[in-house]
């Protein structure tokens, strides 16, 4: 393989000129729906980084939520408006209570690290419900987002918000990319196949697993303080186990095949949904269901692998 | 003192319901090896069954005392006819795969549960209060107990002791156990495991179904019941070690008590300690209090 | 006499078995050493806990002035001390050069400092050559997975050299393996490692690539061991022939299992 350009990062740059026309193109609430999946398929992508090594995290929504809501609280009672700052904040946030949970969940594997991290999830749910100064199950608004001073209002502060969601959205998955390529990201793949060869070889997994889920943990909260940014409020549902559900079947339908599938995922299960409740209110989550088990007993790969002949492109 | 009678006793009354709701996953996970997220929904189709049969058969005017057996035989035809469908329909078809895929496979059938319920039986509230009043209030040191409460917690403890017997002392319990020694040992020993998995998985079912239908005269049966109780069912489990039925019930009970001293003694982390609990044992114990790690062999 | 491992008095017992009594073993820089013993001999233990997957319950372990008591693998590993496995562990689901690539990642780079390791191009080149030396170029492609026994095994000591130990540890290097190709295998892994300069200990039930590789050669029988020295000398030894190679006489053909 020689100098040439990789294929998945030219088409997420070049998905930003196009999602930027579409954003003036289509209809507010579309755009709407648009930038909201991004945020929560940024949160797909974080469970689909850790599918790679073999993970499966059932309680991703605590890190989605942790980001909303450092982001929100932010605004709420600091009065930190500008959006990079926001981010920043839910990123600093998001990798220290990873970091020191990390110690915990990277010592598990499979169920045991898919329903601790759950449980984890459900411990922010339970502690946000209880906070009466933070609007408890209602949670609260946020103010309105500046952008590096620009302060826009109204149909403008719209699209400020979806051009940021968009880049940032974007940007974070490319990273992603580039990591997955990186013998860092390789070693992921390592050891999700086998960890005593991965240890013999001389690296530790559990230090693999907890920079993982570190990781995934500063996308997912990327992802929160997006959404938050995008529905102008926050509330303790972000971190509740059928949230993180809801990513896990994104990151299954998607597969682990591109960074992108999660974000284009993320897009349908919200279009889905917005037909499907309009139409058919109790049939909804039966659907997914549905859909989940298909998928599980004959497309492993998900979705993203029909699109490729070859059963593994790989890192190279 | 009186507090510490009253976190005694509620911290029983709750470790009963918790045991009752999660004796059945512990049991599907030691011998198949399954996390079954749809327990919870087993739980609520248990619950609704129970309520809806509980007012039919008040508004007919039947015995009251009878209204008992109502509730299990709510719970058997739920946890037969559910476990069953699920086992057959679904289930047999993934044995072998990944303990993880099960999980999805089981939130997959959550999610299709979930909707069924609302489906059956819609989404406004069912009560079967009156199997709840007709026991009638206790004072127990001047605190006042629900009859139905002390009812609970000896039904706990016969589930308890019945699912021990069966293990312990019957040959289907022997098969069992052979089951989760040794899969293939067992099945070159001419163990049917497949008839094991489907008589175990209906067992499960049934123990969830039978606690939801033992909850439904105490609550007003609502859409997402069941959500909370696979990751209360889960922690309880944990514990005490997945697949130890005796673990279920110490993990029951450490943290029913625990719960209930925080509630007393200090509410804003009544939720919180149970998942502490959770976390803290891992930490110590990773494979819970009562389970042996896995060895593992080069 | 430079002796580069240096186990003394070693012990390790599982219950009422006692995989190891007394072990005493030094190899010197360079040498070629078989480890020969019936099945539950106390080979593979000994592997085992020269390499920090069993902790012994007494004795001493050095590489060189390291001590590698209570050392985690990898730690051996980046002490300089790699082995292979009875059953070969490979990334099953990822490619030949994949695998390589891996193991190149962590010998370089380790989990800590990935981001920087090797530039795309080198990394690739470095791992082909990897390849050509254990002759498994063609199979560059192949999911590890599908591969022949003999390959895979190929494949689990190429990964292992990759982190360029000074000692490397095989553990029944052929078990598996027919025996038409067993030695074409043999010959191309200790190529592979003459080249590097690595000293090597395997562990073997063959006697006749016992006889045709290892200068020296270690009985094991019972968790003791029982004769050490020059190959000649050791495979005629009586208690030997009694103990050990007689016993391999008569399961030959058939495969041995784990310890």
């Amino acid at each position: 393989m020689n100098r040439r350009m990789d294929p998945t990062l030219v088409s997420l740059a070049a998905a930003l000129p196009v999602l930027l026309v579409l954003g003036y193109a289509l209809p507010d609430w579309l755009t709407f729906y648009l930038q909201v999946s991004l945020a929560s398929g940024l949160a797909a992508l974080a469970v689909m980084l850790q599918m790679r090594a073999g993970l499966v995290n059932f309680g991703q929504g605590l890190y989605y939520c942790l980001g909303a809501y450092a982001g929100g609280m932010s605004g709420h009672f600091l009065g930190i408006t500008d959006a990079l700052v926001l981010l920043l904040l839910a990123v600093v946030l998001s990798v220290a209570v990873s970091f020191i949970v990390g110690f915990l969940v990277a010592r598990y594997r499979e169920i045991f690290y898919a329903m601790l991290s759950l449980a984890l999830s459900m411990i922010l749910y339970g502690l946000l419900v209880r906070a009466e100064a933070l609007g408890s199950t209602d949670g609260f608004n946020l103010p309105s987002t500046t952008f590096l001073g620009y302060a826009p209002e109204g149909q403008a502060l719209r699209e400020a918000g979806y051009v940021f969601t968009c880049i940032v959205a974007l940007a974070i998955a490319a990273a992603v990319h580039r990591y997955l390529r990186s013998p860092l990201g390789a070693i992921g793949e390592a050891v999700r196949e086998n960890e005593l060869r991965v240890e013999y070889l001389g690296a530790s997994p559990r230090y693999v697993v907890h920079l993982i889920y570190v990781m995934a943990a500063a996308i997912a909260g990327i992802g929160g303080v997006l959404a938050g940014i995008s529905v102008g409020h926050v509330d303790p549902n972000l971190a509740y186990w059928t949230t993180s559900g809801q990513f896990v079947f994104i990151a299954l339908l998607s597969g682990t095949g591109n960074v992108a599938a999660p974000l284009i995922g993320a897009f349908l299960l919200v279009m889905i949904r917005v037909y499907a409740v309009e139409y058919s209110p109790y049939t909804w989550q039966m659907i997914l269901g549905g859909v989940m088990l298909l998928i599980i007993m004959f497309l492993p790969g998900g979705l993203w692998s029909l699109t490729r002949l070859r059963k593994k492109g790989g890192l190279t | 003192m009186l507090t510490y009678v009253a976190i005694v006793l509620d911290g029983l009354v709750y470790a009963s319901w918790l045991f009752m709701v999660s004796v059945g996953l512990t049991l599907i996970y030691g011998v198949m090896k399954i996390l079954n997220i749809a327990h919870g929904s087993l739980y609520a189709i248990g619950a609704y069954t129970a309520a809806s049969l509980v007012g039919a058969y008040f508004s007919a005017g039947y015995v009251p005392v009878l209204s008992f057996a109502v509730l299990v035989g709510a719970a058997l035809a739920a946890g037969l006819v559910c476990g069953l469908v699920i086992e057959r329909g679904v289930l047999r078809f993934m044995y072998g795969q990944d303990e993880v895929l099960m999980i999805l496979v089981t939130y997959a059938i959550f999610l299709i549960l979930e909707d069924l319920i609302k489906v059956f039986w819609g989404v406004s509230p069912y009560f079967a209060f009156q199997p709840y009043g007709m026991l009638g209030n206790f004072d127990v040191m001047g605190l006042p107990y629900a009859g139905y409460d002390f009812l609970l917690m000896g039904l706990a403890g016969l589930t308890g002791l019945g699912v021990w017997w069966s293990i312990n002392r019957t040959r289907t319990g022997h098969l069992l156990t052979a089951v989760i020694h040794d899969r293939e040992m067992s099945t070159a020993m001419g163990v049917n495991v497949k008839r094991v998995y489907t008589v175990t998985f209906v067992i499960g079912a049934t123990l969830a179904a039978l606690g939801g239908a033992f909850t439904a005269p105490k609550i007003s049966v609502t859409p997402g019941i069941g959500v909370e109780v696979i990751v209360l069912a889960f922690a309880v489990v944990v514990i005490g070690g997945l697949g130890s039925i005796g673990g279920a019930m110490i993990g029951a009970l450490l943290v029913g008590i625990l719960r209930a001293a925080a509630v007393h003694l200090l509410p804003e982390v009544e939720l919180f300690v149970i998942y502490a609990v959770m976390a803290l044992v891992l930490a110590f114990r990773p494979y819970g209090l009562f389970a042996a790690p896995e060895a593992r062999k080069i | 006499m430079t002796a580069i491992l240096r186990s003394e008095g070693l012990h390790k017992r599982f219950g009422a078995v006692s995989a190891a009594t007394d072990v005493n073993l030094s190899v010197e820089e360079g040498e070629i050493v078989a480890l020969i013993g019936a099945n539950g001999a106390g080979k593979t233990s000994y592997v085992n806990m020269v390499t920090g997957y069993l902790r012994p319950d007494a004795g001493r372990i050095r590489l060189g002035e390291t001590d590698l008591v209570g050392m985690k693998p990898r730690q051996v590993t980046r002490a300089g001390i790699c082995r292979s496995f009875q059953v070969a562990q490979i990334f099953g689901e990822l490619t030949v050069l994949e695998n390589v690539l891996i193991a190149l990642a962590i010998a370089r780079g380790g989990a800590s400092s990935g981001w920087r390791g090797l530039s795309r191009p080198e990394w690739i080149s470095a791992s082909e050559e990897v390849l050509e030396q254990f002759q498994l170029a063609e199979h560059r492609d192949a999911t590890a997975g599908t591969l022949a026994q003999g390959v895979r095994k190929l494949l689990d000591i190429a990964m292992a050299t990759v982190a360029s130990p000074r000692l490397m540890m095989l553990d029944e290097p052929t078990s598996g393996i027919s025996v038409d190709e067993k030695f074409a295998v043999m010959d191309t892994l200790m190529s592979a490692l003459r080249q590097r300069g690595v000293t090597v200990l395997f562990v073997e039930h063959d006697m006749e690539i016992v006889e045709r590789y290892a200068r020296r050669v270690a009985a094991f029988y019972d968790g003791r061991i029982i004769a050490d020295g020059d190959a000649a000398e050791v495979l005629v030894d009586p208690d030997v022939r009694q103990y050990v190679v007689g016993g391999e006489l008569h399961r030959r053909g058939g495969q041995g299992g784990g310890e």
